[in-house]
This record gives C-alpha cells, sequence and structure tokens, in this order.
C-alpha cells in the first residue's frame, strides 16, 4: 500500500509540475535583464517599464476593459434572467440555446458571428466583439445563478408573495439579496472569460481594433520578447485575484458539475 | 401546466423572454446563416456573391461540399486534425488518471486545495500558455541544448524542439489536461471503497482491483473527459499557427485561412460545418457508450 501510495505521489507531482512550471518560467522572465528568454542573467523591471511606455498595449488594454466591463454588465443582467427562468419554468428552447455556445467549437461561433456582422453592414470592431462576447458569457452566468437558486429556499420567496409583495418585489428584496453572491461571481467571470477570449475576438475584431489576447498574438507571431512576459504576468495576476474572489462568493464556482 | 394563470405566463415571458432573444440574434441565427453560407457561391471579391443571381434565380449548389470531398488535401487535413485530438485525448487520460485517483483518495480536507491546483493554470490566458512553450522548446533554451548535446553524442543531427508537431502536441496535452482530470475526479470520487475492500478479501491483486473494478466503474468519467478535451481540441488553430511547422496546419488553420485570407467563405463554412459534426459525433457516440456502460454494474446498481 505505501510503495503504490509512493509511485501514485511522484506521478501526481510531475503533473502539477507539467501544470506549473510553464507559467513560472513566464513569471520569471519577466524580470530577467536578457532580451533572450533563455538563461537567468540578472533582475530587472525594465520590461515592466517598456510596457508601461508601450502606445499599442496600452490601447489594446484600454479595449479589452471596455469590452471586458460591458461584455460582462450585459451578460450578467441576461445571464441571471436566464439562470432564474431555467430554475423555475420549465423551458426547451432556452437551456440550449445558453449551453450550445459552451459546448461547440469556439471557432464556430468566430466565424458564423464574421458572417453574420459583415451581411448586417456592421463595422467589425469594440461593439461587434462585446456583442460576440455577451453570447457566450450568458451561459456561464446563467449556470453559476442557477445552481445558486437551487441551494436557496424558495419557501422565502412564497412566503413574501403570500405577504402581498409583487412578483417584481419579491425578486428585488428577497430572491435577488439571496442570490447575489452567485450573480457577483458570475459578472466577474465573465469579466475574465472577456478579457481572456482569444478565438472569438480574432474573428470579430476587424483590422483596427486590437485587445490584449490580440495584441500578444501578434508580439509572439514575430518574436519571444521578454515584454510579453511582463503584459502576462499582469494579465494572469489579474485573472487569479478575480477567479479567487468569485470563487470565493461560490465555492460550487470551480467545481466539475 | 397549459392552465397556468395569466400573470404566471407573462413573468415567465419577461424573464425568459430577453436572454431568448439575444441568443436567438446573436447565436441561433449567425449559425442558420452560415449553414445557408456553405450552399452559396463565393462572391467575386471574397465573401457570398449574391443570393439571388442576375437572371433572378436562386443561387444555391454543393460545389463547397464536393471540393471538401474530391479534393484529396483537404480530407487528409481533416484526418490529420482528428488523429492530433485523438493522441491529445489519449495522453490526456493517461496523465489525467493517476492525477485524479490520487486526489479522489487523499484526505477531504486536502482534496478542494489539490483540485484548485489542476484547474487554476486553466484560468490563465490561453495564448501565454503557448507562449510558455515557445519559450521552454526555444533553441536556446536548456531543454533543446540538452536534448541536442544527447543527439550529438549519438552522432545524430540536432532536431529542432520548437516549430514542430511535437510542440504542437505538448501544447495541446497542456492546454486540454484539467478537463479530463474533472470529469474523472468527479466519478472516482463517488466510488465505494467497500467493493475494492471486498475484492482484496477475495484474493484479488492491486492490478486485479484496478482492472476488474475501478476502471470500469470510472468509464462515463472517461467518456465525459474525453469529451471535453476532444472537441475544442479539434478545432484548435491557435497552436499549430504558433507552435507548429509547415506541415502541421490542422483543420482549425484551414477554416482561418478561407476566411481571412483566401476570403471563400462558402468552403470556409463547410469545413466549420464539417468540424462540428465531427466533434459532436464523437461526444455523442462517447456520452452514449458511457450511460451503456454507467449501466452496467455502475454505481447506481451496486
Amino acid at each position: 500500500m505505501r510503495k503504490r501510495s509512493l509511485g501514485l505521489w511522484m506521478t501526481a507531482l510531475a503533473a502539477y509540475a507539467f501544470l506549473y512550471v510553464p507559467l513560472i518560467i513566464v513569471v520569471v522572465y519577466s524580470f530577467n535583464n536578457s532580451r533572450l528568454n533563455a538563461e537567468w542573467v540578472g533582475f530587472t523591471f525594465d520590461w515592466y517599464r517598456q510596457l508601461a511606455e508601450d502606445e499599442n498595449m496600452l490601447t489594446a488594454a484600454g479595449n479589452s476593459l471596455l469590452i471586458g466591463i460591458s461584455a460582462s454588465l450585459v451578460s450578467t443582467v441576461l445571464g441571471t434572467m436566464a439562470g432564474v427562468a431555467m430554475y423555475r419554468y420549465r423551458q426547451r428552447l432556452l437551456p440550449v440555446l445558453v449551453l450550445a455556445p459552451i459546448a461547440i467549437p469556439e471557432i464556430l461561433m468566430g466565424v458564423s458571428l464574421l458572417i453574420f456582422f459583415v451581411l448586417l453592414n456592421l463595422t467589425l470592431g469594440l461593439v461587434s466583439v462585446a456583442l460576440a462576447h455577451i453570447a457566450f458569457c450568458i451561459g456561464f452566468v446563467a449556470i453559476v445563478v442557477r445552481a445558486r437558486l437551487a441551494g436557496m429556499d424558495e419557501a422565502l420567496t412564497e412566503a413574501a408573495r403570500d405577504c402581498g409583495a409583487s412578483p417584481l418585489q419579491a425578486f428585488r428584496y428577497i430572491t435577488l439579496p439571496l442570490i447575489m453572491p452567485g450573480v457577483i461571481a458570475g459578472a466577474l467571470m465573465a469579466f475574465t472569460l472577456s478579457i481572456d477570449d482569444f478565438v472569438i475576438t480574432f474573428f470579430t475584431a476587424g483590422a483596427g481594433t486590437v485587445t490584449l489576447p490580440l495584441q500578444i498574438y501578434s508580439m509572439i507571431k514575430i518574436a519571444v520578447t521578454p515584454e510579453v512576459n511582463a503584459v502576462s504576468t499582469l494579465l494572469m495576476l489579474l485573472t487569479l485575484m478575480l477567479i479567487v474572489i468569485a470563487s470565493k462568493l461560490s465555492p460550487n464556482l470551480l467545481r466539475s458539475d | 401546466m397549459s392552465v397556468a394563470p395569466i400573470g404566471h405566463r407573462i413573468g415567465r415571458w419577461l424573464v425568459s423572454g430577453p436572454p431568448l432573444l439575444y441568443l436567438v440574434v446573436f447565436f441561433a441565427a449567425p449559425t442558420l446563416i452560415m449553414v445557408l453560407a456553405s450552399f452559396r457561391t463565393p462572391g467575386e471579391f471574397g465573401g457570398l456573391a449574391p443570393l439571388i443571381d442576375e437572371s433572378g434565380k436562386l443561387d444555391l449548389n454543393v460545389e463547397a461540399y464536393t471540393r471538401f470531398l474530391t479534393e484529396p488535401i483537404y480530407f487528409e487535413i481533416f484526418l490529420k486534425s482528428v488523429w492530433y485530438a485523438l493522441v491529445t485525448t489519449l495522453i490526456c487520460l493517461l496523465l489525467a488518471y493517476p492525477l485524479a485517483v490520487l486526489i479522489a483518495k487523499s484526505p477531504k480536507k486536502y482534496r478542494d486545495l489539490l483540485l484548485l491546483l489542476v484547474i487554476l493554470p486553466f484560468w490563465s490566458n490561453f495564448l501565454i500558455r503557448i507562449y510558455a512553450w515557445m519559450i521552454i522548446l526555444g533553441p536556446n533554451a536548456a531543454l533543446a541544448r540538452a536534448v541536442n548535446s544527447v543527439l550529438g553524442w549519438w552522432g545524430a543531427e540536432p532536431v529542432p524542439l520548437l516549430f514542430s508537431s511535437f510542440a504542437v502536441l505538448v501544447c495541446l496535452v497542456y492546454v486540454h489536461l484539467p478537463f479530463m482530470v474533472l470529469p474523472l475526479y468527479a466519478n472516482l470520487e463517488k466510488h465505494d471503497q467497500a467493493l475494492l475492500d471486498a475484492a482484496q478479501d477475495l484474493g484479488a491483486n492491486a492490478w486485479h482491483r484496478f482492472w476488474r473494478i475501478t476502471f470500469p466503474l470510472s468509464l462515463p468519467g472517461v467518456y465525459a473527459g474525453a469529451a471535453l478535451v476532444f472537441i475544442p481540441a479539434l478545432g484548435i488553430f491557435a497552436i499549430p499557427d504558433i507552435l507548429g511547422g509547415p506541415n502541421d496546419s490542422l483543420i482549425g488553420n484551414l477554416i482561418k485561412q478561407q476566411f481571412l485570407e483566401t476570403r471563400d467563405w462558402p468552403f470556409g463554412s463547410v469545413l466549420s460545418i464539417v468540424l462540428t459534426l465531427a466533434a459532436l459525433a464523437l461526444a455523442g457516440f462517447a456520452a452514449w457508450v458511457g450511460r451503456r456502460n454507467g449501466g452496467f454494474g455502475g454505481p447506481e446498481r451496486a
């Protein structure tokens, strides 16, 4: 028994190393005083300084922030409604439409939205990207909100209704405060997904608009530069923070089911 | 249900209507338009030719589908993509299984943390995870130098690690591993230890206990994980684009090329539809097999 556990632990340790060593290398080399990401030379903040002066990068960060905030706001409202509808009423079409964007290959959604926007004569840019992000974020918010509702006592809402509250009042003063942690967790998740999205953004952004992932893509297509390490480190830090907060609010968020 | 009070019905539509409408407009409609586009003629300057041609006839045809089936190069790329996705799924399974077993067997208070550690890298940006492998496999990095000095010892030519099928597969496995661990863990966690104890009392050794009890019971988790890895792996284009060599173009790269370079939308649509159908068919098959096997002495019957 002992010997088998040891083998298991070694395998697991190797698997965790496989998952984390690459990311740690990215972070470590962002402080490396060398243009080549090949060996450690010395400590520096130069790449972060260079990042702060890079106009393209700052524009990209601004765009990502703008898209992330608007997409997460709209998808949180729509996703909460979808979550409530799926929990309370028997729905046939809604669950399919909510979950399909998550289940199909991302590239399909990217190219179909590209065709759609171009045929509608909508100029590709910030708006088209935000519209696309909302479409795939709704599902994630709906799932989190639905899970929260399932853990809540529906008798409370019924009691409010019995005491004469209108459906809207019962939702506003009873249901919403109770599911709020789930709603906020969903919003943070939507923001993270939007900030991180590459594939769908790639097809719906058009030629003139750049987000952080698109900027990183065009930089690493040309060459490996520690400036990418620096922006990656900051982006990972932001995502990590948001996900930790979201998982504190909704403990089931990081579960598989 | 059909005699629900009118207020209830209005409330229901007020709640489900807006998200439903949004998803119909920005998901269902674009998908249907793309299916229609796959039957249309490519435009002279890219995009689509008019749906109604000069003679006033509806211009729909299956030329793009014929092209996919008759020009062997496209079918080869499709098969290569299926092959890469299958290999990725298999390697993920081999790596994820011991990890999932370990997490499921560890004391309850550590389980959440161990699981969180598997999921966290998944939340870091997709491109950053590809970029990390560019650094590790780069020609000046320690790994490439070590491999090539060993090869040099044997008198072999040095090999580049980056821009190769090897780099593509390593990164495919890296990116998709968490998707395999999660469903496996969710399944293994529910196994009844009494079954294993009983088998041991009856004289089954560790190997037998695994093959005859744990593994068959875990099949639903295996199939779920396989679907979760296979679907995204099949459609990937950024990994071969960044880490692959000239022969590593997969169907995702072909689709990207049709939409952004060649601008042949009908053919690009055909490729996207083929990709999606193949992914969903394999995932559906996995779910079907999983259900069938799950019913045979699965945890719910035991």
